[in-house]
């Protein structure tokens, strides 16, 4: 019996196969600014919809008179929660607990309480600002202490969602401890013990292109969505309830992205253009601008973190203890998730074999959190992380060397019971940072007097050397790569061979959204190893093919990556099955050898040609949608946290390099390598190029952002890129990679997901280096000017 | 919202006189922002790019008249000897592209404590050209602010020119924000040494309702500077000085808290400044080089 398989020499057969650079489709359009966002579509006879948001925090809703505003000429539509179409009224990640329109009561600064659709933006823009709404403030909460409160008002009252049963107070989303060994009994063991309290702010996803979107009433009585997300089938099953159509009736079609880092996980505009169209007939486009997007995406979960490690006098950890707090604001998104996250992932890279963890999300009247990068391990990582620097002063060992002392190897068990069965290069990824030459010191002296640009502060020309100090700082995490606890996280993938023009062509057809990870070129790198082609077209996302799984969680390149080669081999066999029916009798091999598709060709693994693809092909074509699903999951004990939760880890280590100006607080990042397990670089440009970027958002979360929200209000206070600050290219410093290839013998090609580990460990890489430069004790991220000044 | 755009100096100013409300749009990189942002709905705004002469500047003997549309790109690359403070605050204006579009003129109009302009133009010295139909006059700078977002001018007025005094010895600035470029100020010092009366002149933004000069501190200076016979030995200002002008640089704050930092690290982060730019600046003015130049 013959069998197929994959080239064995990968990268040296079809050219724009997996392990080469290839380049962005999308690239040069987007540098030129010629790339077609979702906010850039028209269609004609299109209205513009504009959403009314409450402008308090917590309130019930007296009245809502929309009759101003619908007097306004050129408004075609306004729509309040009593024209919601049916009984579905609320949408929701994982709970449904969000309502499309604010039915009489409000609980966050900036929710949506109405529509408007007119024919012109600054039109629907006014008349939005006429529709009166009466509020009545209420009590907020902002914090654990008042939302746990006895007298606390309730976010949901009468929650009936799985997690109501099992959490200590209605306002907690989600709870979930995690208890192995003993961890009481270990700390007796202890010679030092240090613990700490941390506090992480509130990160925003910050992507370029606000959310937007097209929807285009159908004669069928469906609608025709184009719209910039992370997952068009889960939006689909949100959506379509809401309207009152069957999920065929809601045709999807992935527009633009740019950028998504998880905001766009849950639904913006979506419900609201699609009611709106539906309403008027008429094609409505919704284009958030700047400010209405710091309100229209849920943000990283802000956190306090509690921690306590023992270690023994020779270094070797002996137990931990964490508590994390994650406030979840007004609704559940995917608090429940996060906290899943941060509670198996507390203990970080480590081997701690007696540990005592809790995590909790909050229900507040804070803005909504959910997804963001890293998503819950990125503010365990900032805490333990923390706490391993504390606990080498305290032994007064070299940090790095104390974490390789008790690094994670493959075999280690999570506090989860879950063996880590693939490799964990915990150790190497740090020694590799440290061994890197450090940048040489006062890069700033010339000839002519100091370069400002190379000192803290920059062209604002705060220093010339003075006060200025430098520091270097470590940090290793890890990161759980695809859908965990029981999900089933499978992807599709439909490919089509066949013969045009006289050449072999691949069509690869998928749902997932492109938001810049890097997907259309992966797969187009599958096809062409796989199935020996040059020509592979990648046909737009859409919900015409079954579910791709979210771009979210490090997990398109291994689950939609293996969903498309899964499906590249059965149409490989499929077309060796038509090859052995037409040329079978002509050569031995086609029944004997294992034979593979190469530069357009069946050959056998010894390299010896059996028939020309074109010839094999000829008037026929081979289509195939494959569902591909990794290893199963599963949920972890609600009372021991015990489970096989993970499917896979990414593991990365930075160090950092900073001066700081000691005396005005200002940071400057000289340099900050990282290192990183990547299994296998399908598109190695690629890979480097996650690896800088989540850097770089980590850097950001160490030194400027941050969502800043009136403790007594509960209102955003800086909702615009003047005063949420993101990292410039003047704030980014050079950012070296080395990448390792250890090969996950369970995944596709051995890859692992690359995009999320960078960001959990810089941003505790800065915080350490920033703290070796001024011996302060840092405890919360980001650090701004006043604390480093005490002022 | 009406768009006038008068083709010369004279159209505008009757423009203005006959429309009070209007407000006068030149690079639009303040005025804009706040009509998107909806802050304000301006029944008139007077665009004043057809007129090329705004755009130029004039290097006098004693003054420079800049034109109230010459674009800070323009000022840090041709006017760095005669305004080395404007053209060091210059560099800290937000972007490239935007400093290819605004100006002075409407850092001046706006008057938001937080102009990057100002502190450089407390310091150096300057009066503001203001023109209305009913004739020209000359604001000196220390009257030009008069309040959070207020200036000095009438309601028909509008900046023509700014007459900024030439450099006689050294100046700096320094801002400080939290990130190290396209950043509002969270506060800013600008210092400049004027060895031919000798005085030296400050200006403090963001850190209290108005730009204001740390007159106590420009005062104590002054007289230590005298006092000790400095301007004539060159000598190295002693410490105690040093500092003490700093305490009061501090003291002539009267900053709030807010999303951009604390009153108390502003209070703070202006001595800082004071000191700082006090060193640099007297370090030029004792070199040999005595070069006029700032260090960006």
């Amino acid at each position: 019996m013959a069998t197929t398989g994959t080239p064995t020499n990968l990268t040296q057969k079809t050219r724009g196969g997996i392990g080469e650079s290839t380049l962005r489709p999308d690239g040069t359009l987007k540098v030129t600014g010629e790339f077609a966002y979702s906010s850039d579509m028209w269609h004609e006879d299109m209205l513009w919809g504009q959403i009314l948001r409450s402008t308090v925090a917590h309130a019930e809703i007296v009245s809502i008179d929309t009759s101003e505003a619908l007097a306004q000429a050129g408004v075609y539509a306004v729509l309040t929660y009593e024209d919601l179409p049916t009984e579905v009224k609320n949408y929701g990640l994982e709970i449904q607990d969000t309502p499309v329109l604010a039915n009489g009561v409000v609980r966050h600064h900036g929710e949506p309480v109405a529509l408007v659709a007119a024919d012109h933006p600054e039109t629907a823009r006014r008349a939005a600002a006429k529709i009166r709404v009466e509020y009545r403030e209420l009590p907020v909460v902002t914090d654990e202490a008042s939302a746990t409160a006895p007298d606390a008002p309730l976010l949901h009252p009468g929650r009936d969602d799985h997690h109501a049963g099992h959490v200590p107070h209605p306002n907690i989303v989600h709870r979930q401890p995690i208890v192995r060994g003993n961890a009481d009994e270990a700390a007796g063991r202890a010679d030092v013990i240090v613990s700490g309290e941390y506090v992480f702010g509130m990160q925003d996803q910050a992507f370029l292109g606000p959310e937007s979107g097209l929807a285009v009433p159908a004669e069928d009585g469906g609608v025709d969505l184009y719209v910039a997300t992370q997952w068009l089938h889960s939006d689909l099953r949100q959506i379509a309830p809401v309207l009152g159509l069957p999920e065929d009736k809601v045709r999807m079609t992935l527009s633009g992205v740019g950028g998504a880092f998880g905001g766009r996980e849950d639904l913006s505009m979506q419900i609201h253009a699609c009611l709106l169209a539906l309403r008027t007939g008429k094609p409505v486009k919704i284009v958030y601008n700047r400010f209405e997007s710091f309100f229209g995406h849920v943000h990283r979960h802000p956190a306090k973190l509690w921690y306590e490690h023992g270690a023994t006098s020779d270094g070797k950890i002996t137990h931990m203890k964490c508590r994390i707090v994650l406030d979840g604001g007004a609704y559940a998104s995917a608090s429940p998730a996060v906290v899943g996250n941060a509670s198996s992932l507390s203990v970080g890279p480590y081997v701690i074999d007696d540990v005592d963890i809790e995590a909790i999300a909050l229900y507040t009247n804070n803005p909504p959190c959910g997804a963001m990068r890293g998503f819950g391990a990125v503010q365990a990582c900032f805490a333990y992380e923390a706490q391993m620097d504390k606990l080498a002063k305290a032994l007064d060992m070299d940090p790095v060397e104390f974490r390789q002392l008790n690094a994670m190897e493959q075999g280690t068990l999570l506090p989860t019971g879950q063996a880590v069965d693939s490799p964990a290069p915990v150790a190497e990824l740090l020694r590799r940072v440290k061994a890197r030459p450090l940048p040489p010191e006062r890069q700033w002296e010339t000839t002519e007097g100091a370069d400002v640009r190379a000192l803290p502060g920059g062209l604002s020309n705060t220093t010339h050397g003075e006060g200025v100090v430098r520091g270097v700082g470590y940090a290793v995490g890890i990161k759980n790569v695809g859908f965990s606890e029981g999900f089933d996280d499978y992807s599709t993938a439909k490919v089509r061979m066949e013969v045009i023009a006289g050449e072999p062509v691949a069509t690869v057809h998928t749902a997932m959204a492109e938001v810049g990870q890097g997907g259309v070129t992966v797969h187009a790198q599958i096809a062409r190893t796989e199935l020996g082609v040059s020509q592979v077209t990648i046909s737009p996302a859409d919900t015409q093919v079954g579910s791709a799984g979210s771009t979210s969680a490090s997990r398109q390149t291994y689950v939609t990556g293996g969903a498309v080669r899964n499906s590249c081999e059965l149409v490989r066999e499929k077309v060796l099955e038509i090859g052995r029916r037409r040329f079978g009798s002509y050569h031995p091999a086609w029944a004997t050898a294992e034979l593979l598709l190469e530069s357009g060709k069946v050959v056998t693994d010894g390299g010896e040609v059996l028939a020309d693809l074109v010839d094999v092909l000829e008037g026929e074509a081979v289509e195939i949608e494959a569902e591909w699903r990794h290893r199963p999951t599963q949920a972890f004990d609600l009372r021991t946290g015990q489970g096989n939760g993970h499917v896979q880890y990414s593991f990365a280590a930075h160090r950092a390099v900073v001066e700081v100006d000691t005396e005005l607080g200002l940071v400057k990042v000289i340099e900050l390598s990282c290192a990183q397990d990547v299994g296998k670089a399908l598109n190695p440009l690629s890979v480097i190029g996650q690896i800088q970027g989540g850097t770089t958002q980590g850097l950001g979360m160490a030194v400027m952002e941050e969502i800043i929200v009136d403790p007594k209000t509960a209102k955003v206070r800086n909702p615009s890129f003047t005063d949420y600050l993101i990292p410039t290219i003047l704030d980014t410093p050079t950012i070296p990679v080395d990448v390792l290839e250890l090969a996950d013998d369970h995944a596709p090609y051995g890859l692992r997901g690359v995009g999320e580990a960078p960001t959990l460990s810089s941003t505790p890489a800065v915080l350490a280096a920033i703290r070796n430069a001024t011996g302060l004790e840092l405890n919360r991220t980001p650090v701004r000017p006043e604390h480093l000044t005490g002022t | 919202m009406d768009f006038l755009r008068p083709a010369s100096w004279e159209e505008a100013l009757a423009a203005k006189a006959e429309h009070p409300t209007a407000v006068p749009i030149a690079g639009g990189t303040d005025v804009m922002v706040e009509i998107n942002f909806d802050h304000r709905r301006p029944e008139y705004l007077l665009d004043l790019n057809r007129i090329g002469e705004l755009t130029e500047w004039e290097v006098g003997g004693e003054n420079v008249r800049l034109g109230a549309s010459v674009p800070y790109t323009a000022i840090m690359e041709n006017l760095r000897a005669e305004l080395p403070g404007l053209a060091l605050a210059s560099h800290t204006v937000a972007s490239p592209q935007i400093r290819n579009r605004g100006g002075v003129g409407g850092n001046l109009g706006t008057a938001s404590p937080a102009g990057d302009a100002h502190p450089a133009l407390l310091a150096a010295g300057a009066e503001v050209e203001a023109e209305s139909v009913r004739g020209s006059r000359m604001i000196p700078i220390d009257e030009f602010y008069t309040g959070v977002k207020r200036n000095a001018l009438a309601a028909d007025e509008l900046i023509r020119a700014v007459h900024i005094k030439k450099a006689d010895g050294p100046q700096q600035y320094s801002k400080v924000g939290t990130r190290n470029a396209m950043v509002i100020a969270v506060c800013a010092f600008g210092l400049a040494l004027h060895p031919e009366t000798r005085t030296v002149r400050t200006g403090i933004g963001s850190a209290a309702p108005t730009p204001v000069r740390a007159r106590a501190a420009e005062d104590f200076l002054n007289a230590a500077l005298e006092e000790g016979g400095f301007w004539e030995s060159g000598n190295i200002i002693t410490p105690s000085v040093a500092k003490q002008f700093a305490q009061l640089a501090s003291g002539a704050c009267n900053p709030i808290d807010d999303v951009r930092g604390t009153a108390k690290y502003r209070r703070h982060a202006v001595g800082i400044m004071a000191r700082r730019t006090l060193g640099w600046t007297w370090e030029q003015y004792r070199g040999t080089a005595r070069t006029l130049e700032g260090a960006a």
